[in-house]
């Protein structure tokens, strides 16, 4: 099986203290998957090693068969592997329109030159307006991102995360502060990307978690301590006694 | 090319304004003057290409400027010595730009590494040591004395010879629409747009592809190309570089330009290099303390309006795109606003000369000319007066301002109405 991410003994230290210690994972191509785990397990500390926003102690990272251990962001990126934050991270000055366009830029071909019109490059137009409207925001297309109410500016950034072409996509938190309608049209909205993308999400959404993913991984005190389908997860009694709680 | 034309008629007015200014202002010292407000508007735009367009703070960026000027300079020496390949006057200025961005390319390299507070400790390290090189290079760049030039050399096309300062005033003119048109352009091509994205978020930049570091690195080379075109074109029109055209006060200067013209509009560089350009050239006439002025005004525009002169305007945007009509209801307050701040303007000027007279003043005189008056600063009554009208002045502006603010925020009510009606 083809697998779109692989960790193998990844470590990470911060000084003395070891915040991932020693991680095994493999998520075939295509699958959507769930990392849980309480607050300060590693998860977020996972995505910046995997997007190389942070450096690998110890281990290794392939992504669709290539080692990006330790590359720059732009280099994975390019890739194939985006990412979501847990705080919404957007261009907040432009609008939601060039918001995605840039994520839809270098994909298309248009890496630093600055003798075209962006405006003419139609085929960049055309994918900006299709992402557009598979995220739900056609109609804001020229408001300036930082005047989008909170849950359509997280939907904008899902949007920029896909924008450029990835086959890979870390989601962190993607529903979290949202009500619960605004938490259904997330999930739709991963739905909808997950189709033919592989996609990680990071989630304390129970809920979320068991709906979407076809397989969960528990992370606590920065090790994994089961990695299975949710209905194994949900049985499994060291999960239930590390994180989900006895009583679930 | 349909997004430039687009502006049509902006470029037209332009480029009518560059191409008619003689005939309205045709005094020599205006002509210089117009000159002068030509290559600072290329200089300041380039710089904004930094600052506003891609979020570099520099403080070094008049070393692309120098050195432009610098090596054109030598450039015109050796050809009217004929040491060296005739190249046009009128195109060299595209020489500079290439110098500036040679230079660009080789420090960007180093100094683009890093944003934010790094990068301006960079560039004024960079600053003091272009100015430091000036002084030691005597052979090359004549320490404080500079070098001199004369812009008549070789053949004279159509009759330019660059001798008659119109010929000058022109060849910046054109030079300065060119620089217009193409540093616009650049803002709205792929490159343009991810120095935006790099300013407003280089994470993010970064998860989209882009290293961020590449964009910053080509916005200072570019941005260093027009600085290098201003040089020459500086170095053209005096005839003469020193050492100050590299130096930490002529990039502050280019700073103070586009601050108070306002970094986040492309117009507001120009306002900026025009006003502080017209000011420079007048205020030293009319009082000594004109540099003082300069820092209040430079305050007072960070602390009440940091989006400079283009940024006041466009806060005005949404009344004149809804409904023009609204603005009449401002009238009003604004000229209150406007009176109230010139009585202030009045009463502080007046004490600030006064005080500077006192400071400056030889024994025994002790009279000042103030607004075509000559008054007497021994006498208390002097300072009561003018003491008086600055303090009524503050008094009333704390009463207009609000008024002022006030009509504006009830139009914004009016235009937001209107858009969910």
């Amino acid at each position: 099986m083809n697998m779109a991410l692989e960790l193998t003994g990844v470590r990470k230290n911060f000084g003395r203290t070891e915040i991932i210690r020693g991680i095994d994972l493999k998520i075939p191509v295509g699958e959507c998957h769930a990392i849980i785990g309480p607050n300060g397990a590693g998860k977020s500390t996972i995505y910046n090693l995997i997007s190389g926003k942070y450096r690998v102690t110890d281990g290794r990272i392939h992504l669709l068969g290539h080692d990006i251990t330790n590359r720059q962001p732009y280099e994975i990126n390019r890739m194939g592997l985006s990412r979501s934050f847990q705080v919404t991270n957007i261009f907040p000055r432009m609008s939601v329109f060039e918001n995605v366009r840039c994520g839809v830029l270098w994909v298309k071909g248009c890496k630093y030159s600055f003798w075209q019109f962006v405006d003419r490059r139609r085929d960049v137009q055309e994918r900006t307006a299709e992402i557009l409207a598979s995220i739900g925001l056609s109609a804001k297309a020229d408001i300036p991102a930082e005047l989008l109410p909170y849950a359509d500016q997280r939907a904008l950034e899902v949007g920029i995360t896909i924008a450029c072409g990835a086959q890979v996509v870390l989601l962190d938190e993607p529903t979290s502060g949202m009500s619960h309608s605004e938490t259904e049209r997330m999930v739709d909205l991963i739905r909808t990307i997950s189709a033919g993308r592989t996609v990680v999400v990071v989630e304390h959404d129970m809920g979320v978690v068991f709906d979407l993913a076809e397989r969960i991984s528990v992370l606590v005190y920065g090790e994994i301590i089961a990695s299975d389908t949710p209905d194994k997860i949900r049985g499994n009694p060291k999960v239930r006694e590390a994180y989900l709680g006895s009583d679930n | 090319m349909r997004l430039l034309l687009s502006k049509t008629g902006v470029w037209i007015a332009a480029a009518a304004v560059i191409l008619l200014a003689p005939t309205l202002f045709q005094s020599g010292f205006a002509l210089s003057v117009m000159g002068q407000m030509g290559v600072a508007i290329i200089f300041a735009l380039a710089y904004n290409m930094l600052l506003g367009q891609g979020g570099m703070l520099s403080f070094g960026h008049a070393v692309y400027f120098g050195l432009a000027g610098y090596f054109s300079i030598h450039y015109l020496n050796l050809m009217g010595e004929g040491l060296v390949w005739y190249f046009p006057v009128s195109l060299l200025p595209l020489f500079g730009g290439v110098v500036g961005l040679f230079f660009g390319v080789l420090i960007g390299f180093v100094s683009t590494r890093r944003a934010g507070t790094t990068f301006a400790m960079i560039s004024l390290g960079f600053s003091e040591m272009a100015t430091a090189l000036t002084l030691i290079l005597v052979a090359f760049f004549n320490g404080e004395e500079g070098i001199q030039t004369d812009r008549w050399v070789g053949p004279e096309p159509f009759g330019i010879t660059y001798g008659p300062d119109i010929q000058v005033y022109y060849l910046i003119g054109i030079w300065c629409f060119v620089a217009m048109v193409a540093m616009y352009a650049l803002t709205k091509t792929p490159f343009g747009r991810m120095s935006n994205a790099v300013r407003d978020n280089p994470e993010r930049a970064q998860f989209v592809g882009y290293n961020t570091q590449r964009v910053r690195w080509l916005a200072f080379s570019l941005s260093s190309f027009f600085a290098g075109l201003a040089g020459a074109l500086h170095a053209i029109n005096f005839e003469h570089v020193g050492f100050e055209t590299v130096g930490l006060a002529q990039s502050g200067f280019v700073l103070f330009m586009v601050f108070i013209g306002g970094v986040r509009h492309y117009l507001g560089p120009i306002l900026g290099a025009v006003l502080i350009t017209l000011l420079t050239a007048t205020l030293g006439d009319l009082t000594q303390a004109w540099f003082l002025y300069f820092g209040i005004f430079f305050v007072v525009m960070v602390v009440f309006a940091p989006g400079g002169l283009a940024g006041l305007i466009m806060l005005h945007e949404p009344v004149w795109k809804t409904d023009i009509r609204l603005a009449q209801r401002m009238i009003l307050p604004y000229m209150g606003g406007l009176i109230t701040a010139l009585i202030a303007g009045f009463g502080l000027i007046g004490l600030i000369e006064m005080i500077y007279f006192v400071s400056h003043k030889l024994a025994g005189d002790t009279d000042v000319l103030l607004y075509g008056f000559a008054t007497d600063v021994s006498s208390i009554y002097s300072w009561l007066i003018y003491g008086t009208i600055a303090a009524t002045g503050i008094v009333l502006c704390r009463k207009s301002f609000p008024a002022v603010r006030g009509s504006w925020n009830s139009a914004m009510d009016d235009v937001r109405e209107r858009f969910s009606a």
